[in-house]
């Protein structure tokens, strides 16, 4: 009985002392676990490497495993705020839950800043979007980078072979528009599945399409696969990728098959390529200098770098909205989400960032680059 | 103590649980409500009705999809706007599901075996993918802005607000499926467990009640998908896939399949386990890998290893004993019976009776009758095609051949069901009760055909009075063939002989004139022999017909009005009992003549 | 769609349906046995792929520890037994330790002593059989011989469980990335214009020779028609003295083995992921149902068609490919549901 009831009075202190009033607390949501771990796995590293004091304040960062599902990562969101009485919520990564999270954090009156690519999470028709910001770069940017490299290189036609899930879909909507407006006619829309092992029935019909290029829109590893079965097959055509699949994990699958390929991507997979007057360089390469000192070199991913960016966002908002209120309180987040807005030219290792009203993803032309696949490496080609 | 005040307890609590606890709680409580829905579905129809089904996911998001596709619609036509609010998704919602359902159920219910859960793998995983492909339905990508509910001009914003109205409706869907498991309908559904074959003798019509729990099934899963939509405000496909098929599943299995209660105690356990898993195990391990998921399998295993009826069963042992089951229909007045044939008019009459299997003849032109008032017995050596006969006669496998009348009517070709309604009731060899319910519910199920109320009444317990008549027969019966102190004990639990007497109970209660005996006396002890033969004498005297199949020549000499011997298929005597045993055929059959 | 492509993509149908083909036989084979129905059989393709992989790169991959970890477990469960029966018992003791932790530690010597990396292909294909094909045993031994006489659906559901944890366990060791080896040959044959890879012949040709030896297996040998006995009866094979623990380790054996093995025989044509065995061996179950978890042969026939179904609705109209192969497979177990003759199962 006294076992029992100093066990229950310990519960109940640790419970009740659970958040520290005065620190500040990060509540991270990322897709850890399930279809789109290749992703969040980099992310949940990065939270690891972000410091653990701003502004003076002691940071607490609680991060939470979403299995890449929407329920559970409202669930998340909802414990995040309830329980742990975060400040502001980063995550999550991919673009279904990161929307369903919106309401949720609007309500709460938290700012958020989303790690998922679709410009529809800052769309800012959306009032409740006033919370919500993200750092990496939106689809339509990358497109029009693709589209502009195409076009230059006298590409009129191109066939699309993209992911059968959001990013696949994000992806193709935001190409078309842009092919469309600028007279690139695409000849095919194929899906396949992250986990297919043949993509030859996609592959084929891309080939009796005859395109001049083909974009291939997957993330990480599986996007080796469409290419490897066009080489196989013998397309002779350019091969074009998404930035989704810029980690070292992709060279290695896809070996010799991805010579030549191009890319769009944020200047951080290419930071020690940067000329040296670009300001971008030295954080891209801090950056990269901390994850591989933990995890070994070759092993930074531009999906970490979008985590990172969210940690120098809070480090430069923070300092403002301390002098506002005390973390924990409503003043303090309300505070924050208007400092976060307000953030003008703050250098992250994606590029440099300019919010407003309006913008609350707040890059430029200097937030991509495009890239192509040289002797098994990236290289910077523009 | 009893039940009763424990579930009011129950009830109470839930009721002051927003009121006192943390805000979080009240979110996990609403998500194991929404869980605990689909899983009761999954009770009705894969705990008590034995259909394993791993779609039940994709029904969650037809009621989520519906309400969502017509709350945030902008360019509907003009037909639709009446619905273009929640309570029009719940109705579309439900009507989709519904027309789904009946579509899926009438092509996959047919399925036998382990065609059926590969089935609902099959149609969860294309509505799956066909969510994720209609643009209308948002894609991949999903659809956000889902208005909140309002119920009676209060904004159901608040989760606090929005608990009530999911532990209304789960406790009313728990209320209304207790109420169907204890009635006339829901002991048909419990049938469906006790093969095809006894279920259909019993009159119930198997394939209308397998669709009518797949139906409750996909509308407590929609339901739950409506409920769903608005508290979330966001749906896209990953929430209805596969896993989460599989997941409810899991959650009626680990909770207790066959048990009501046993939804809600596995939606509950799953959630709190991996919230308490998500918070303990970077403590543990630290942050780095990611062992939730590791640890969940790992625990459930052990849990199925310990508690295979899942943890309700094992969690009732704590709680006190069920009430006696109140006997008020001891007063009911008794069901009107079919009038009686006069006695030795012909009940049952077989002509030149062939059923052939491929090549094997196993039953060639048989013939024999049946009077009302007289006992049949049917003899031969083990394989001489007795049973095929009686399969024969009652429908379950229809002659090849020759010509079956029943009461004067031609019946060959029937189905067992229409047969047994007409008044022919049988047991079987191998005996077919339902080892967990009663003795007073299996009698019960031979009264099937006697009511008349459906699931809709069941369900609100607008039957009581026909219940109670029926409980009141099935006990006469009971009475009558001497299981008077066994009415409250699990059939499983009596004797093999005892239970071959509890089949006939459960044929008389359905007051055939036509009782159709397969081995009963075997297994019993020799004043057990004697009670039987002298209950079915009595039965002769009250006019009744009866054909026994027996292995007990004494049993079969001293009883019966008149003898068919039967080997390999074909009768070889007929006579009275002393006349066919001195017959040099019936002789060689038994004792082996000189080849 | 000519010729041309009707041909390619019958050939790319023909060698996942090989695959899947095989992995059906695996599930007929553990269900008839012991009435499992084996989800996680798809986990040990990826894990043999996997550890493949892992060698050719010069890492230690996880599964070693688990073959480890297991072996403790199953001695330790299996030794209070054993040490009941007295003296009697000691030579089966002396097997147990050997099996479950003499036999680790000398494959992680191996693995980490001998540098696999370098050793020729077919070495490192036989190391990783031996890393991941006991494990099928062990995983018998913990988590279904203990509730080996519960119902079906007991028995499906602690798959489920089962397969969450090894997934979970195949990230941890793999991580969320996949992985390719080389292929076995990189030589090609010209067939009618037609270019067939090395590699598909490699997976066709050692499917047929898998399906044969099994076939021999079960006709000739002791244990094959042990199997096959328990298989038609359990309660009858074990009163003819044949253990059916013993059966049932021995199908999961061969299950793990013939998993592992499709997982090796597919790395070059495809990447692999910790998570792939999942759909692989759903459509190796799809194809095992249609067989009716009971004919070899009906099911490696259903198990080609998923291949071929899959080949040209990808063609057709790739974004519904799964709506099509899962929604035309619902008439074909309606045929097949009604063209069996089933026999109501006593309880």
């Amino acid at each position: 009985m006294k076992i029992a009831r100093s066990l229950l009075a310990t519960a109940v202190c640790t419970a009740l002392a659970a958040p520290a009033l005065a620190d500040l607390n990060v509540g991270v949501v990322v897709s850890a676990t399930g279809p789109a771990a290749s992703l969040g796995i980099p992310e949940k590293n990065t939270i690891a490497l972000m410091p653990t004091s701003i502004g003076g304040e002691k940071v607490n960062y609680i991060v939470l495993d979403d299995a890449s599902d929407t329920t559970t990562a409202v669930k998340n969101t909802r414990k995040l705020l309830t329980e742990d009485k975060v400040d502001v919520i980063v995550g999550s990564t991919i673009t279904p839950n990161s929307l369903a999270m919106i309401d949720i954090v609007a309500e709460a009156e938290t700012p958020m800043i989303s790690m998922a690519a679709s410009a529809r999470i800052v769309d800012t028709a959306n009032p409740k979007v006033k919370w919500v910001f993200k750092t990496p770069q939106n689809d339509i940017q990358m497109s029009t980078a693709i589209v502009e490299h195409m076009t230059n290189a006298g590409v009129k036609t191109v066939a699309f072979i993209g992911f059968a899930d959001a990013y696949g879909e994000g992806w193709y909507q935001e190409f078309s528009k842009i092919a469309e407006a600028r007279k690139l006619k695409i000849v095919a829309n194929e899906r396949y599945n992250r986990a297919d092992t043949s993509v030859t029935g996609q592959v084929l019909k891309v080939l009796a399409a005859k395109p001049d290029a083909v974009l291939i829109a997957g993330a990480g590893t599986p996007a080796a696969l469409p290419q490897k079965a066009l080489k196989e097959k013998g397309f002779k055509g350019a091969y074009y990728q998404t930035h989704g699949v810029a980690n070292k994990d992709f060279l290695r699958v896809c070996g010799k098959d991805c010579e030549g390929t191009f890319l769009p991507a944020g200047p951080v997979l290419v930071a020690a390529q940067l000329p040296a007057d670009n300001p971008i360089k030295k954080v891209a390469l801090d950056y990269v200098g901390k994850y591989e000192a933990a995890h070994g070199k070759g092993s930074t991913s531009t999906f970490g770098a979008h985590a990172w960016d969210a940690g120098i966002l809070l480090q430069n908002a923070v300092p403002l909205a301390l002098k506002k209120g005390k973390p924990g309180s409503k003043e303090f987040k309300l505070a924050l989400r208007d400092a976060l807005e307000g953030l003008k030219n703050v250098t992250v290792s994606h590029g440099i960032v300019n919010m407003s009203a309006q913008d609350h993803l707040g890059f430029d032309q200097r937030a991509r680059v495009m890239v192509q696949v040289v002797n098994g490496d990236w290289k910077l080609i523009q | 103590m009893t039940s009763r005040h424990l579930l009011i307890v129950f009830v109470v609590l839930l009721g002051l649980g927003p009121l006192v606890l943390p805000e979080f709680y009240i979110t996990l409580l609403n998500y194991i409500g929404l869980y605990a829905l689909v899983a009761l579905g999954l009770v009705l129809l894969t705990g008590v009705g034995g259909l394993t089904s791993f779609g039940q996911a994709a029904f969650v998001g037809l009621g989520a999809y519906a309400t969502a596709a017509l709350t945030t619609a902008t360019d509907l036509p003009a037909w639709l706007l009446p619905l273009a609010n929640p309570w029009g998704g719940l109705l579309a919602g439900l009507l989709v599901t519904a027309a789904v359902a009946l579509l899926l159920g009438v092509l996959t219910l047919r399925l036998s075996g382990h065609y059926l859960p590969l089935g609902t793998i099959a149609w969860g995983i294309s509505l799956y993918f066909l969510f994720g492909n209609l643009q209308f339905l948002g894609g991949h990508t999903g659809i956000s802005g889902i208005p909140t509910l309002s119920i009676a001009g209060i904004e159901l914003r608040d989760g606090r607000h929005y608990y009530y109205l999911i532990w209304a409706v789960l406790l009313a869907a728990v209320w209304l499926t207790h109420n169907l498991l204890d009635s006339r309908a829901g002991r048909a559904i419990r049938a469906l467990k006790g093969g095809v074959v006894m279920a259909e003798a019993m009159g119930v019509d198997t394939a209308r009640t397998k669709t009518i729990i797949f139906l409750i099934a996909a509308l407590f899963a929609c339901l739950s998908g409506w409920l769903y939509a608005h508290l979330q405000r966001f749906v896209n496909p990953t929430p209805f896939g596969l896993h989460i098929g599989i997941e409810y599943l899991f959650m009626a299995v680990i909770g207790g399949a066959a048990y009501v209660w046993g939804a809600l105690v596995g939606a509950a356990l799953i959630t709190v386990l991996k919230q308490w898993l998500q918070d303990l195990l970077p403590q543990l391990f630290g942050a780095t890998g990611n062992f939730e998921v590791i640890a969940f399998g790992l625990l459930m295993i052990v849990v199925l290893h310990r508690a295979r009826d899942g943890l309700w069963p094992w969690l009732v042992r704590w709680l006190p004993e069920k009430s006696a089951l109140a006997e008020r229909h001891r007063d009911a007045p008794p069901l009107p019976r079919r009038p009686v044939p006069a006695v030795g008019s012909p009940l049952l009459e077989v002509k030149d009776a062939i059923k052939q299997f491929g090549g094997l003849v196993a039953n060639d032109h048989m013939s024999l009758h049946v009077n009302a008032g007289e006992i049949l017995a049917l003899i031969g050596p083990n394989g001489a095609g007795k049973s095929t006969f009686f399969n024969l006669v009652t429908g379950v496998n229809p002659p090849t051949a020759g010509e079956v009348r029943f009461m004067g009517e031609r019946v060959d070709g029937h189905t067992s069901r229409m047969i047994a309604r007409m008044g022919m009731s049988r047991t079987f060899q191998h005996v077919r009760l339902l080892a967990g319910m009663t003795v007073l519910e299996n009698v019960a199920l031979g009264a099937h055909m006697r009511g008349k109320h459906g699931v809709p009444a069941a369900m609100l317990h607008l039957e009581r009075e026909e219940e109670h008549c029926l409980l009141a027969e099935a006990a006469r019966h009971c009475q009558r063939v001497g299981l008077g102190e066994h009415l409250q004990d699990a059939a499983g639990s009596l004797p093999l002989g005892k239970q071959r007497i509890v089949e006939i109970a459960r044929a008389l209660a359905a007051d055939p004139c036509l009782l159709l005996l397969d081995e009963p006396a075997a297994g019993l002890r020799f004043m057990e022999k004697q009670a039987l033969a002298e209950l079915l004498k009595q039965l002769r005297a009250e006019g009744m017909g009866i054909l026994l199949v027996e292995h007990d020549m004494e049993f079969v000499m001293d009883l019966a009005d008149r003898v068919v011997v039967m080997e390999f298929g074909k009768k070889i005597a007929e006579g009275l009992p002393h006349a066919v045993q001195s017959d040099p055929a019936v002789i060689e059959a038994y004792l082996g003549g000189v080849e | 769609m000519d010729l041309q492509i009707a041909l390619l993509l019958a050939q790319d149908g023909i060698v996942n349906g090989a695959i899947y083909a095989l992995l059906a036989l695996a599930l007929v084979l553990v269900f008839a046995v012991t009435r499992v129905i084996f989800i996680p059989q798809g986990e040990f393709v990826a894990y043999g792929a996997l550890t493949l992989a892992s060698f050719q790169i010069g890492q230690t991959p996880g599964t070693l520890w688990l073959l480890m970890v297991l072996g403790v477990a199953v001695a330790a469960l299996d030794a209070p037994a054993l040490w009941r029966q007295g003296c009697r018992a000691g030579p089966k003791i002396y097997g147990l330790i050997g099996r479950q932790i003499a036999y680790p530690l000398v494959i992680a010597a191996l693995v980490l002593g001998a540098q696999p990396k370098e050793w020729p292909m077919l070495l490192q294909v036989l190391l990783a059989l031996a890393v991941v094909v006991p494990l099928g045993p062990q995983l018998y031994r913990v988590a279904y011989q203990p509730i080996a006489e519960a119902p079906v659906l007991i028995l499906l559901i602690v798959s489920v469980a089962l397969h969450l944890a090894l997934v979970g366990l195949g990230l941890l060791f793999f991580g969320a990335e996949g992985s390719r080896t080389p292929a076995f040959s990189d030589a090609s044959l010209e067939v009618g214009g037609l270019t067939i890879s090395g590699q598909s012949l490699w997976v066709v040709g050692a499917s047929l020779v898998l399906i044969v030896a099994l076939y021999v297996f079960f006709e000739r040998s002791l244990y094959g028609k042990a199997l096959r006995a328990t298989a038609i009866n359990r309660a009858g094979a074990r009163l003819m003295g044949i253990s059916t623990t013993l059966a049932g380790k021995l199908s999961f054996l061969l299950a793990a083995a013939i998993g592992a093995l499709s997982g090796i025989l597919i790395a070059p044509l495809t990447t692999i992921y910790y998570d792939t065995g999942f759909l692989v061996g759903l459509k190796g179950f799809v194809g095992a149902i249609v067989g009716g978890l009971a004919s070899y042969p009906v099911a490696a026939a259903g198990a080609l068609l998923v291949g071929l179904l899959e080949a040209f609705s990808s063609f057709h109209a790739s974004a519904f490919k799964e709506v099509i192969v899962f929604t035309l497979i619902i008439p074909v177990l309606v045929w097949r549901s009604l063209t069996t003759r089933h026999v109501e199962e006593e309880e």
